[in-house]
This record gives structure tokens, sequence and C-alpha cells, in this order.
């Protein structure tokens, strides 16, 4: 895939294709969720249909964005350039209720809010991305990742991670778990890996960083590789799954990671738990028993409940990877869905694009681009598209998609919440 | 010889339950599968495994083209002696592999 086509993407973000046409589509559309995919699906349904009662709700009162917060661990970006909040998506139409939801109702087809009166909908939108699936990894907790920060969601806990690599004295030990599929953001461990080596590398040179995975195959991983015999010689280690890197429990106390062959003492430790939908989706019942959401990849109506929609990291959406990327894909792809069923009309079979790029070192990036559609009720990569940037690019391509990367973020979430 | 990790207490209790756990690095090409040519690749798997310790048998394996690659096998014996716990597996070729691990009982 060549780096013009990136350029195009970038633009078409810029215009979702939910059409401005005036729809006579009228109903009350409630959005549980306001990351990447709630913002992006409630601006979509207001856009594409303004005659439509729009409710973002949202507990939080500000959106720290997970994207680019691999930088700031690394301290290469201030954490104040990953907060966003909602009042562009409230200017731009859509009634924001700052309030935890705390249940939904698919029979009565309402939302009950803590500390504020029940929303009744004619259709439901969940987009709550993920939960730490703590008791899938014996001895963490939400105390231990006081100890062992997971930085899985932006914020705080991106701040003590970064905290704990500058007290790390020069020589220390990092050690890094990384889960088995699916998680939120495939490439991110090896997006934070190289990141994190790339600041031992010019701050704490006799360092070392370990990275357990309980994988043997990753997202773009020729491309990390490749750079990391570049770059990070004998300081970074990944020890795949079939190398005994999946880890079975630890033990905050004593700062051990044991897997099935080894116990791993760590003087920082970044664990990245199992993950599942989050809460409200289980409350909402339509969670299977993976602790993910089974959807329709036409409209994202849930197999388990079909008043209700869910996009983003809780969905099951086949090929797709959970990326605020995709979340921004099927918010679009959702909300148009939904006009046309409050319209009366088919949904159309939809095409989506995720593209990621991950930076291994500064001006070093790469990338990776699919395009899905659903085949047989699943969303599948399409042959052919897509791609990833080549293997043996030169330093002015990585350079450029390093810069690539910042305006792709500064495109998405302009486009979510500006 | 291929990797062959292996996970056994170095010392354990008379009469305790130890887990034993064994990773083997193989392809276990099922046989199933053609290159880019279209030729089939030959089948090419791990198709026996023995534990035994002290001579006796404690697992007996019989492995098939659908286990996946680096076949991961955990079972669990009681510990009697001080002693050694032997791995034997035979791949496709027919070559022997055999790996020990020593445990000492307090």
């Amino acid at each position: 895939m060549s780096v013009v086509t990136r350029r195009a993407t970038l633009g078409a973000l810029a215009m979702p294709f939910v059409a401005r046409a005036a729809h006579a589509a009228t109903g009350r559309v409630v959005v549980i969720g306001g990351g990447f995919g709630g913002a992006s699906v409630a601006r979509a349904l207001h856009a594409g249909a303004p005659s439509l009662q729009v409710t973002l709700v949202e507990a939080q009162s500000t959106y720290i964005a997970c994207p680019f917060s691999n930088h700031v661990i690394a301290g290469l970006r201030p954490i104040e350039a990953q907060i966003f909040d909602l009042s562009g998506v409230g200017r731009a139409g859509v009634t924001v209720v700052q309030a935890m939801a705390t249940g939904v109702d698919p029979v009565a087809k309402t939302v009950s809010l803590q500390g504020r009166p029940t929303l009744s909908y004619d259709r439901l939108v969940l987009s709550p991305g993920v939960d730490l699936n703590d008791a899938a990894l014996p001895g963490y907790s939400e105390a231990a990742a006081q100890i062992m920060p997971h930085a899985w969601k932006a914020g705080a806990q991106t701040l003590l991670l970064r905290a704990q690599l500058e007290a790390m004295p020069d020589g220390g030990v990092v050690v890094m778990s990384a889960p088995a599929n699916p998680y939120r953001c495939p490439p991110g461990p090896y997006e934070r890996a190289s990141l994190i080596a790339h600041y031992l590398k010019t701050r704490k040179p006799r360092s070392k960083l370990i990275l357990l995975d309980a994988k043997d195959a990753f997202s773009k991983q020729k491309l990390f590789q490749q750079a990391w015999a570049a770059l990070y010689p004998g300081l970074l280690e990944w020890v795949s799954l079939s190398d005994g890197g999946k880890v079975t429990s630890v033990d905050p106390a004593n700062m051990t990671l044991t897997t099935d062959f080894n116990v791993q003492k760590a003087d920082v430790a970044n664990v990245i738990p199992p993950q599942r939908a989050g809460a409200i989706a289980a409350l909402a019942g339509v969670a299977d028993r993976s602790g993910w959401c089974p959807v329709d990849p036409i409209t994202f109506a849930s197999k388990l409940q079909p008043d209700i929609h869910v996009i983003g990291d809780a969905a099951i959406a086949g090929a797709m990877p959970k990326s605020a990327f995709a979340a921004n894909a099927q918010a679009k792809v959702c909300a148009a869905a939904i006009i046309r069923a409050l319209d009366g009309a088919t949904p159309g079979e939809p095409r989506l694009l995720n593209t990621c790029y991950s930076l291994v070192a500064p001006g070093y990036g790469i990338s990776v681009a699919g395009v899905y559609r659903p085949v047989a009720g699943v969303l599948t990569d399409i042959d052919g598209a897509g791609g990833s940037s080549p293997l043996d690019a030169p330093p002015d391509m990585r350079a450029a998609e390093a810069g690539y990367g910042e305006a792709w973020f500064r495109a998405i979430t302009a486009e979510a919440f500006g | 010889m291929v990797r062959v990790l292996i996970n056994v207490p170095k010392k354990a209790h008379r009469g305790e339950v130890i887990e034993i756990k064994v990773l083997i690095s193989h392809p276990m090409e099922s046989g199933q599968r053609r290159n880019e040519m279209g030729q089939p690749i030959p089948r090419d798997i791990i198709h026996s495994f023995r534990c035994t310790y002290n001579n006796q048998v404690v697992l007996e394996a019989e492995l098939f083209p659908a286990v996946a690659a680096n076949p991961f096998l955990s079972f669990f014996a009681v510990a009697e002696d001080t002693g050694t716990i032997v791995f034997a597996f035979t791949d496709d070729h027919g070559t022997e592999q055999v790996e020990r691990a020593a445990i000492v009982i307090e």
C-alpha cells in the first residue's frame, strides 16, 4: 500500500460517509460511552438525521485517549496532549449527559443513570470500551495495578508507569506482559516495548526490557522485530508463547511474574492483563460467555438484543482489530444503519477501513491498513486491500510514516471530539 | 534436536502431587497444507510422547496432526523417590529425542 493512499485515507476521515441529506428519521437514540466510538456515532447520527434526539452518556468529564499514550510513557509527549472532552459533541447538536449508566432494561428500552432520571430509547448504542479482566490473571487486581501498572487505560496509570521508569536506576529490568488475543490495540504492547526500549537506550543504557508474551505471532511482527534488531539489540528481549512467555500469575509483593517455566523478577513491571467488554455490556445482556459482544456486521446490532448496537473494542468484529480507528469506522456504519432502519429502509453492505500507525523510535513509524466486509456474518479482511509498510523502506519513509501517524491522531480526535 | 522447555519441581515431599509441564518447539506440520507451488507439504509431527519417573510410566500419549504447533503438555504425578523424570518423544522421521529432569524427595 502506498503512502499516497494513506494521505487519501486521512482526507476521507474528515468527511463521514453518512450523507448529510435531510432524513425524515425520528426517534430517540441513546449512546453510552464517550470514547472514539461513542463520540463518533453520536455525531454521525445527528449529522445524518438532525431530527433524531441523540443523547450521549459518559461518566467522566474528560476523555484521555489511548492512542499515542505510549509516547507519554516514554517521555516523548505530555499527557495534556491526550485529554479531550465532549463539549464539541454538545456543540454539534448532541445532548451530552455526564453520568454513570448503571443498567439497561432491553424490554422497557430504558437506561438507568446514577443520580439522574432514567432515559428511554428507541435504539441504544453501547461503546463501552474494555474492562480489565483481573480474575483471568491470578495475583492481579486493582490494588496490584498500583504496583504493577497496566497503563492500558490512559490517565493515572500512564503517568504511574512513566514515573516508575523515571525512578528506576540504570541497570534495572523492566518486564512487560502481553495477553493472548483478543485485546485492545493489537500492536500496542509492541509499540510500547519499542518506546520503553528507546527511553532505556537513551537514558538508562545498562537496563534491559523483557517482553513476556502469551502469543507466538503479533501485528506488524516482522516490522517490529526488524526495528528491534536494528535499534535495540541486547536491550529488548521478546519471549514468545513457545519460548514459555505466557504469564500465568503475578506477585506484586515480590515483584515477580511467573510463567509456566520460569519466575521473572522485575524492577518495573507493566502487566497488560486479559480484557473483556466494558461492564455495561454484560449488564445490558449483550456480552456472551467470551466477555465480548457478538454483533451483526452490517448494522452492529447485538445478536443477543436486536435494539442495542455495540461498536468499538467491546464488539466481536471478526478480522477488525480493537482500535480507535476501527471504532470510528464502525460508528459511521452503525449510525447509517440506525438512520436507515428508523426510516424503514434496509442498510447497505458496508466496507470498513482500519489503519494503525506505530512508532518504534522518534521519527521511525510503521503502519498496517486493512479493509473489511461482511462475509457470511463475519467481518473479513478483503484480500489484496490494505497492507503494511514495506520491510525494506528507506529512513525517510519511516520518518514520513511517523508524521502520518501524528496527522492521523489530529484528524481522528478532531473528528470525534473537535 | 528441537528445543524443549521442562518444568519439574526440583524438590518435593514424598507423596506430594507435582505438576509436570513440557513445551516442545515443533511445527507439527499436518500434511494437509500446500506450499506456494501447490505441492503438498509433507506431514512432520511428533507422533508419540512418553514420560517415565524412575522407569515407571507416568504418561504415554499419541499425538495427531490436529495438535497445534509447539505442543504443550501438562500433567500430574505423585512424588515418590529421588530420581530422574525422563521425557522421550518421536517424530515422523523416526528420530527419538530424550530429555531428563532430576527431582529430590525431602
